[in-house]
């Protein structure tokens, strides 16, 4: 029973997440708006106007088609940033780990520090230094985001390394290159898998989070972040400007996290992350 | 334990340094902060005067140098908004945010250690599935969303609760409700999984084996073992508060050191963001200091290590 409803709950993750994405890729299929033009004779209309099944904002724009288009930048910059960070923060954590040494050492004093600063503000602060914009906000996010991959790499491949086989290989000859690409790194990458999926969602609210704060993606580009933002002011008029996007963000976050459980059930079930 | 506070210390204040040193740079490499500050229309004469006076000019070792040894001091420098003394202007905010964090946290634990608690002792049961279900909701709906939609419907709608501000108790409601929604469903799932682990240790049996209440077997055996990892939790999650607090004091318009910080960097208010990069990194490091001092209480064993 418990089997069956652990995977249960990854099936209903992984169709969220699913959904999410063939909302993305599709926006312009299942939209027939536009998600930037706007109409001012039909603005603030509610939900089930005919044409505008969620309603339009304060500009007369269709806010489900911003909400489908919201849906790309969302994904697009949550996937951006786990490939990044992933990259980056594993690598950093392959280096710590494997060849320790002062570089290792400098390194993870660097993320320490890091650490102890909380992660929105952190990504803010760094947002509002290399400048606004989807661009500016990948790269905040994963300058932010790294520690956690190298923190968690370098733990891995610090008792991977104490393994017979890893020990075997050494005392046959083999090169430390082919040791860390061949014996090391796919031990490591399940790791990897599962900790990128379970930062995906957190990238995905924290660039929410600071675009609704005024930093990150700047209107009129559709990122919910920034319509939950605008949506601030008509909270009185129209419910469904802010309705809307977060209950978009919120499922695509819950459907993420179902998937991100799951794979470390799996894959990894000792991980805390 | 003497030596052990001091090298504490000794950490802390270097995490703060590098801290303080990086976003010194990034700043100064991020763009000029006195053309962004000063108005449109303002003579170049003006800038050059202006930028002298504070220091601009000078290469960025000597404004480096001059920015550790007055920071060293608590001085920060002026606000270039409010004119006022930027450490001073944090430190009036502080305690707004520690209150709320206080409350928040109080909340927290109030709602997610019974949660996980009974979830785990009674595993399986509707309890247990309520309670994970809930925390696997209220790990995945945005703080600000849940602001924005509790303030419509207890504001707008049925006109129970201000929008924002302080003032009263219920004036704390909704913002500790927003903070702690999210970090009690994370402390909920771990004090279950350190409750279930902790469960099947030896002791756990013997306590019952020789007839001890159940309360007792939870609340002092199951309980207090089970509490490292929750602690641990409860210490970062602090940090990350007060980073979720940036958030909530802006939709709440509460006048803490979040939302401080959020309108100095929209205003590029530099001197004012390296004060609160101060205050937060020393507030963060000092509650996990404090952690660390729990855990002696909490599992003796780690005393030893601590004295070495």
């Amino acid at each position: 029973m418990r089997v069956v409803r652990r995977h249960l709950l990854g099936l209903v993750g992984l169709c969220i997440v699913a959904g999410a994405v063939t909302a993305a890729l599709g926006a312009p299929l299942w939209a027939s708006h536009d998600p930037i033009a706007g109409d001012f004779a039909a603005s603030l209309s509610p939900p089930g106007t005919p044409g505008h099944p969620f309603g339009t904002d304060q500009l007369g724009r269709d806010v489900y088609a911003r909400v489908l288009y919201g849906a790309r930048i969302a994904l697009f910059i949550g996937f951006s940033t786990v490939v990044v960070t992933a990259v980056v923060g594993g690598l950093v954590g392959l280096v710590a780990g494997f060849f320790g040494g002062w570089l290792g050492a400098v390194l993870m004093r660097v993320a320490d520090v890091q650490l102890s600063f909380p992660f929105v503000l952190l990504a803010l602060t760094i947002n509002a230094i290399v400048g606004l914009g989807l661009r500016n906000t990948i790269i905040s996010l994963s300058a932010a985001g790294w520690v956690v991959y190298a923190r968690v790499v370098r733990g891995e491949v610090l008792s991977v390394k104490q393994r017979d086989y890893v020990q075997a290989a050494a005392a046959l000859g083999t090169g430390r290159s082919r040791i860390l690409l061949r014996h090391v790194l796919p031990n490591v990458a399940p790791s990897i898998i599962v900790v990128g999926s379970l930062q995906f969602s957190q990238f995905i609210v924290a660039e929410a989070a600071i675009s609704f704060l005024g930093f990150g993606v700047q209107p009129p580009t559709p990122a919910w972040g920034s319509m939950l933002s605008e949506s601030r002011d008509f909270l009185y008029v129209a419910w469904w400007l802010a309705a809307f996007p977060g209950a978009a963000l919120a499922l695509t976050a819950l459907g993420i996290n179902l998937v991100g459980d799951w794979l470390r059930d799996v894959l990894d079930p000792k991980l805390r992350v | 334990m003497r030596a052990y506070v001091l090298s504490r210390i000794g950490q802390t204040a270097l995490v703060v340094f590098l801290a303080l040193t990086a976003v010194f740079f990034l700043v100064r490499l991020g763009g000029d902060p006195v053309l962004l500050f000063l108005p449109m229309d303002i003579q170049a004469k003006d800038v050059d005067e202006f930028r002298q006076r504070l220091g601009f000019n000078d290469p960025l070792a000597v404004q480096y140098g001059r920015f550790v040894a007055r920071a060293a001091r608590g001085d920060f420098g002026e606000s270039l908004r409010y004119r006022r003394p930027a450490l001073g202007l944090v430190l009036e905010r502080l305690p707004a945010t520690l209150s709320l964090a206080a409350a928040a946290l109080a909340l927290t634990a109030c709602i997610s250690i019974p949660a996980g608690v009974v979830a785990a002792v009674r595993r399986g049961s509707l309890w247990d599935y309520v309670g994970t279900t809930g925390a696997v909701l209220g790990q995945a709906i945005p703080g600000f969303w849940l602001g924005l939609m509790l303030i419509y419907l207890f504001s707008v709608r049925l006109g129970w609760l201000p929008t924002g501000g302080t003032g009263g108790i219920v004036h704390f409601v909704m913002p500790c409700l927003v903070l702690a929604s999210f970090y009690a469903a994370r402390m909920a799932r771990l004090t279950r999984s350190s409750v279930l682990e902790t469960l099947r240790e030896e002791y756990v049996l013997t306590a019952r084996a020789k007839g001890l209440a159940e309360g007792l077997v939870i609340g002092k055996h199951t309980l207090k073992n089970s509490a490292i990892p929750i602690v641990t939790l409860a210490g970062l999650e602090t940090g990350q508060l007060l980073g979720g607090a940036v958030i909530t004091e802006t939709i709440f318009a509460w006048p803490g050191l979040g939302r401080l910080t959020v309108q100095a960097l929209l205003n590029r208010d530099f001197p004012v963001v390296l004060a609160s990069v101060f205050v937060i990194s020393v507030t963060y490091t000092l509650v996990n200091f404090g952690v660390d001092l729990l855990y002696g209480w909490l599992d003796p064993r780690t005393r030893r290590e601590a004295d070495a």
